[in-house]
């Protein structure tokens, strides 16, 4: 699960990591308030940032600097009214706007192919780490977490040498590093990012001082600990979420929406996925990626029915069971019963082979479905189908 | 000969008087798996299975009393990675862990624990293994498979059913399948698979099932261009059609950062001399034009 940069920084902040203060305000005037607030306390000016669960919201214009309460009113007015790939600006984050000396990039993966927490650190921060990769890959320095003991501190001074972070700011860099690894424990978390790490300079009453802080935050959580954390799960961001993803979570369905018109439901990932591949080289263009999960009754294949008949788009739905688990002729009882209650009449594809075969296709025929006997005929099937249904090509 | 699991296989089942594990222990007795053991804390003394097989109370008395070899988990995600730790601590040298929704992170020191006791996990959120015609750990359905030559390893559970019953259907037999799981931190990876395949002599050709998300496949291929140059090999990479950033059920199936994509995947195969599946169906045909003559 992604959550938003200003629940990632409570995550690091809580941690004891460096993050400068924010507040978040879905409102032009909340914007304003929280703006007169940090330039009272000395901040030259404050940045705004639109908090959506995608990258690149700077190139978007969803970050923006702002001098005066009015005219972080107005910046905020101007965002909170943007799309950003698609997603609506609903709030954004406004902080002091830090002077920046030097970024860095630091992140905390779980590494599948070494099956370690692997901290990866570069000098050239602020930019995306994906390019990075691209581009100059030797530019990005790792260390593998030691899976019993964790992050050692000679790990994080090998990785704060590597970046040219010797000096006054090798300390700091270690408890951020570890600081990390530790929240990505504490909250089961599969990516803790931090870009930039930078050293800000401050003026005090000495004086300037320069110390490293962590001004923005990007984490994503395993969805499998979700359960453990019932307090992460608040952090889902409903207001980006299809209403669609609710309800195929209550049912233990997984399902995302994509573009095409022909629904699909499949029991098992993998062979969801092929699905979708085939109805794709078939012509046709999958609707969603729907797994019905193993031994699904006639209730999950009703909700699964009413994921697929919510989106308009739709003009044809293929089902495709390979019973193991599974039984075909619950498949087969639950597909006549949401037949009989659906609210409006698409033409469907099914195919059913494995647990209880036969009976399921006693019972389709008698129902009058259109029956397949291979997953490639189905999916040619539903292209046609959903082509007619359109009239004309798919 | 097959891999993993075979004659020699003596089975102990942990979790066997849950729903699933008494099911399936069910489905593995009747394919003729030896299950010698059960395990469920609390009800050790009882027996399972209609008084065919006794439980413990812990792994390692399953061992003493039964000299069992092999693990198969069926506990909830909140208890299996302890599940699996007992069962290496007992001596158990395979262990199949077929639950689902496991934390990650959970599985990190988990697997640096079987690794540094020589042992070997397979999963978890795996389907288990089957060596046709002689024992099957998991809850592949027995019904599927043929005795035979070829080597079957996948991510996946059903897509893998569908391959293997493609092959049967094709007169190809396998000698053992293996659902190696869908979750990003597993124990046993295609690479560990295809050497375990390379040493069988059974073992005549290898059909590889993947999908999108992590460098898996990649790894495997490399290998194989190297080390099984003249063994009829075919794939099949799922999710093709697949949007970036999104998990497509499977826990480890995500491509991110533009990483993890099947034509990443289908590229590095080709590049090793392996010809990829438009769609299951196409595997066996794929193996005879690489040669398999079985």
């Amino acid at each position: 699960m992604k959550i938003q940069e200003a629940d990632a920084k409570s995550l690091l902040a809580a941690q004891g990591l460096p993050v400068p203060p924010w507040a978040v305000a879905r409102t032009p005037a909340e914007a304003r308030a929280a703006a007169e607030r940090f330039l009272a306390h000395g901040a030259g000016r404050v940045v705004i940032k639109a908090q959506v669960l995608v990258g690149g919201r700077g190139k978007a214009g969803g970050v923006k600097l702002a001098g005066s309460p009015a005219e972080a009113e107005e910046v905020a007015g101007r965002i909170l009214g943007m799309e950003i790939k698609g997603i609506p600006v609903r709030k954004v984050l406004v902080g002091p706007a830090a002077v920046i000396v030097k970024e860095f990039y630091l992140g905390a993966i779980l590494d599948r192919a070494s099956r370690r927490i692997v901290l990866m650190a570069s000098a050239e921060g602020g930019v995306e780490i994906e390019e990075v990769a691209k581009a100059t890959p030797e530019a990005i320095h790792r260390v593998e977490a030691h899976p019993l003991l964790g992050l050692l501190d000679w790990q994080a001074r090998e990785l704060a040498f590597a970046v040219g972070l010797a000096g006054p700011h090798l300390r700091d860099f270690v408890k951020i590093a570890k600081g990390l690894v530790a929240t990505m424990r504490a909250n089961d978390a599969d990516l803790v990012e931090v870009n930039p790490l930078a050293i800000i300079r401050e003026s005090g009453p000495e004086g300037h001082v320069e110390r490293l802080a962590c001004l923005d935050a990007k984490v994503t959580l395993d969805d499998s600990a979700l359960p453990r954390h019932p307090d992460l799960e608040k952090l889902r961001d409903l207001d980006e979420e299809d209403p669609a993803d609710a309800e195929a979570r209550h049912y233990d369905i997984s399902f995302i929406h994509l573009d095409g018109s022909i629904g699909c439901m499949v029991n098992g990932a993998g062979l969801a996925m092929t699905t979708m591949d085939l109805v794709n080289r078939a012509g046709g263009a999958p609707a969603n990626f729907l797994d019905i999960g193993g031994g699904a009754k006639a209730d999950r294949v009703s909700a699964a029915m009413r994921l697929i008949l919510a989106d308009p788009k739709v003009r044809a739905i293929l089902v495709n069971i390979f019973g193991g688990i599974t039984r075909g002729d619950e498949v087969a009882r639950g597909l006549i019963d949401a037949r009989a209650r659906q609210e409006r009449e698409v033409p469907m594809v099914v195919r059913i082979v494995g647990t209880n075969a036969e009976e399921a296709a006693r019972l389709l025929r008698e129902a009058a479905f259109e029956t397949a006997a291979t997953l490639d005929e189905a999916a040619a099937k539903a292209v046609a189908a959903a082509g007619q249904a359109t009239g004309g090509a798919a | 000969m097959s891999i993993l699991i075979g004659r020699e296989t003596r089975l102990v089942v942990q979790g066997i008087t849950g729903r699933e594990g008494e099911f399936h222990s069910r489905q593995m007795l009747e394919y003729g798996t030896r299950i010698v053991a059960g395990m469920t804390p609390g009800k050790g003394g009882l027996h399972a299975l209609e008084n065919r097989v006794p439980v413990f109370n812990t792994v390692a008395e399953a061992v003493r009393q039964t000299g069992a070899n092999t693990s198969c988990i069926f506990v909830p995600a909140a208890g299996a990675p302890d599940a699996v730790l007992e069962a290496i601590g007992a001596g158990i040298g395979t262990v199949f862990c077929i639950t689902e929704g496991i934390p990650a992170l959970d599985m990190l020191p988990v697997v640096e624990v079987v690794r540094a006791a020589g042992a070997r996990l397979i999963g978890p959120n795996c389907p288990g293994a089957t060596s046709p015609g002689q024992a099957k750990v998991g809850i592949i359905p027995g019904s599927i498979h043929r005795e035979g030559h070829v080597g079957v390893v996948s991510r996946s559970g059903t897509l893998t059913y569908e391959a293997v019953q493609a092959m049967t259907d094709a007169g190809i037999g396998q000698s053992t399948c293996v659902g190696i799981g869908g979750d990003p931190i597993i124990g046993t990876t295609f690479l560990d698979v295809l050497q375990l395949f390379a040493a069988d002599p059974e073992t005549e050709a290898i059909v590889l099932i993947g999908e999108i998300g992590g460098s898996a496949e990649e790894e495997a291929a490399a290998w194989a261009a190297e080390h099984l140059r003249g063994v009829p090999m075919a794939a099949f990479i799922a999710g093709r059609t697949a949007p970036e950033g999104k998990r497509m059920g499977h826990a480890g199936a995500i491509i991110s950062g533009g990483r993890g994509t099947a034509a990443e995947k289908v590229t590095a195969l080709e590049a090793a001399g392996i010809r990829v599946a438009g769609s299951p169906t196409e595997l066996p045909a794929l193996l005879r034009e690489a040669g398999y003559r079985g």
